[in-house]
């Protein structure tokens, strides 16, 4: 339990060093959202009924960023192979991994985007289902995302490869996600949307460390 | 399961994969110019009326599309779980084909669409899902090509393969959700009268073992590859 | 066999062109593939001679 902790929070002082860890996603998920209504126009309805997917959209952009860095670092500086060797299964090193991306770039983007979603003229309820559809849905990306780092870590190029991986992977979380918004700018309940986007992201969160382990002691030579 | 193992041997492979190939690629001949025959005689459907020609080439792209993905993924649990030595270079042979078979059902899928409701595309749920199914395979492929150790590759599109296929149905059922959501169209409606039923399972065999042969062909040359570039190496020493 | 499509011509021999070109394109690479991976291979066994045929 030590060495997890103590993984989790070496790799989150570790993405905040280097990228300044969610500055980065922060900054990238606000630009997003100044550049789609600069796109197609200020019309504040057609603004507000879009704010669900855009905001998604940009928010699993922006946690994008950081992830072909979540293993490459330690691969490449011999680091991985230590921690594989270490007590701790590899599975849970990868769902610390999971956990720190998340702390340090899906959290804050959620935290975000009710300031976000005001650009947009989101109404007050909507905006509370967007954040906690973000709230649950981040962790998904991570989870996710972090299959797709651990098969592509041993890429030099490889941050081009892991969007084109990994995206259509995160389609039903962008829909569940983004529905939720939807539903609840008709009046209708969210809770069945969020339902299942927290089922995606449960399963999501007990299956790709597995997978991540996987394909970590595959790139490390085992 | 012993079946299968028993022409993981590439010789065994080429002998049995000889024999047959030209029974399917006849076969396949045969099914294709039944299929169309058949398809070009029958009456106008009475609500689509001669777009349901477009139904024979349609269905049996998209049915192979997800088929070859199967396969695939099928293949690629062998090759991870059981350390099938042949079933690499058969789910990578796969994979173009099938990335060939999507294509062609959004191709026909996006002019069947046309007359019926106007538009050359509309984000029904059998469409996106098979846009998204395409973007599945084409990152399959390119992870393949990226990672140069012939080895380290196969394992890591094994995985890459498995994930989706678990990820596949969910897709697909996230897809349908958000397409009642949005009261989006279907594409495919109503029953099958039975004039076309004969066509359609014609094209659909056609489709079927012309993949078959294709795939069969495109294993044998991956092994004769293989045993050229082991001489190359051996020759160098 | 009736070829009568009347307004849909336009929508039916395009989707069918393209098909039968795809697979008939498809079908040609893969067997010049093979031909090509055959000559190679026979090319490669007769240059090193005898000695090269291991398993």
């Amino acid at each position: 339990m030590r060495a997890f902790t103590t993984l989790l929070l070496r790799d989150i002082k570790l993405a905040a060093r280097s990228g300044g860890g969610a500055a980065l996603a922060l900054s990238f998920f606000a630009l997003v959202a100044t550049l789609v209504p600069l796109g197609v126009g200020p019309d504040l309805r057609l603004l507000a009924r879009m704010a669900g997917g855009v905001l998604w959209v940009a928010a699993v952009l922006a946690a994008l960023l950081s992830l072909d860095r979540l293993f490459q670092g330690d691969f490449e500086d011999g680091s991985l192979d230590l921690i594989a060797l270490s007590p701790l299964p590899l599975e849970l090193t990868a769902l610390a991994k999971i956990a720190a991306h998340w702390l340090s770039t899906g959290l804050p983007l959620a935290l975000l985007s009710p300031l976000l979603a005001l650009l947009f003229n989101l109404a007050p309820p909507a905006t509370l289902i967007l954040f906690v559809s973000l709230l649950i849905g981040t962790p998904a990306v991570s989870a996710v995302g972090a299959i797709g780092a651990s098969l592509t870590l041993s890429l030099k190029r490889g941050g081009l490869i892991l969007p084109l991986i990994i995206l259509p992977l995160l389609a039903p979380v962008v829909i569940f996600g983004a529905g939720a918004v939807a539903l609840s700018l008709d009046g209708l309940g969210a809770g069945n949307a969020l339902g299942l986007l927290a089922a995606f992201a449960f399963a999501a969160m007990l299956l790709s460390p597995f997978a991540a382990a996987a394909s970590v002691r595959l790139n490390l030579g085992g | 399961m012993n079946f299968l193992f028993r022409y993981a041997n590439p010789h065994h492979f080429m002998r049995l994969s000889g024999a047959v190939l030209p029974f399917t690629a006849i076969a396949a001949l045969l099914c294709l110019g039944a299929g169309f025959y058949l398809g070009f005689s029958a009456p106008p459907d009475y609500q689509q009326g001669r777009t349901v020609l477009l139904m024979f080439i349609h269905v049996p792209a998209a049915t192979m599309a997800m088929g070859v993905y199967g396969a695939l993924a099928f293949c690629s649990l062998l090759s991870l779980v059981w350390r099938h030595p042949l079933s690499d270079t058969a789910a990578r042979a796969a994979a173009p084909l099938g990335a060939l078979f999507t294509a062609l059902g959004l191709v026909t899928g996006s002019l069947w669409g046309k007359p019926m409701w106007g538009t050359y595309w509309v984000w029904d749920a059998r469409l996106t899902s098979f846009l998204l199914l395409l973007f599945v395979y084409i990152g399959y492929m390119a992870l393949w090509n990226a990672i140069e150790d012939e080895v380290r590759a196969a394992r890591a599109a094994a995985i890459l393969a498995l994930v989706g296929a678990v990820n596949i149905p969910i897709i697909k059922f996230s897809v349908e959700w958000w397409n009642t959501l949005h009261q989006g169209e279907s594409i495919v409606s109503g029953k099958l009268a039975p004039v076309f039923l004969a066509p359609l399972l014609l094209m659909m065999a056609g489709y079927a073992f012309l993949f078959v042969s294709l795939w069969m062909i495109r294993i044998r040359t991956a092994i004769l590859e293989r045993r050229a570039r082991n001489l190359m190496q051996a020759g160098a020493r | 066999m009736n070829f009568d499509m009347g307004t849909y011509a336009a929508y039916i021999w395009p989707a069918y062109g393209v098909s039968a070109l795809a697979l008939a394109c498809v079908t040609i690479w893969t067997v010049v593939a093979w031909r090509r991976a055959k000559a190679r291979l026979a090319a490669l066994e007769k240059s090193q001679g005898p000695a090269a045929q291991k398993p």
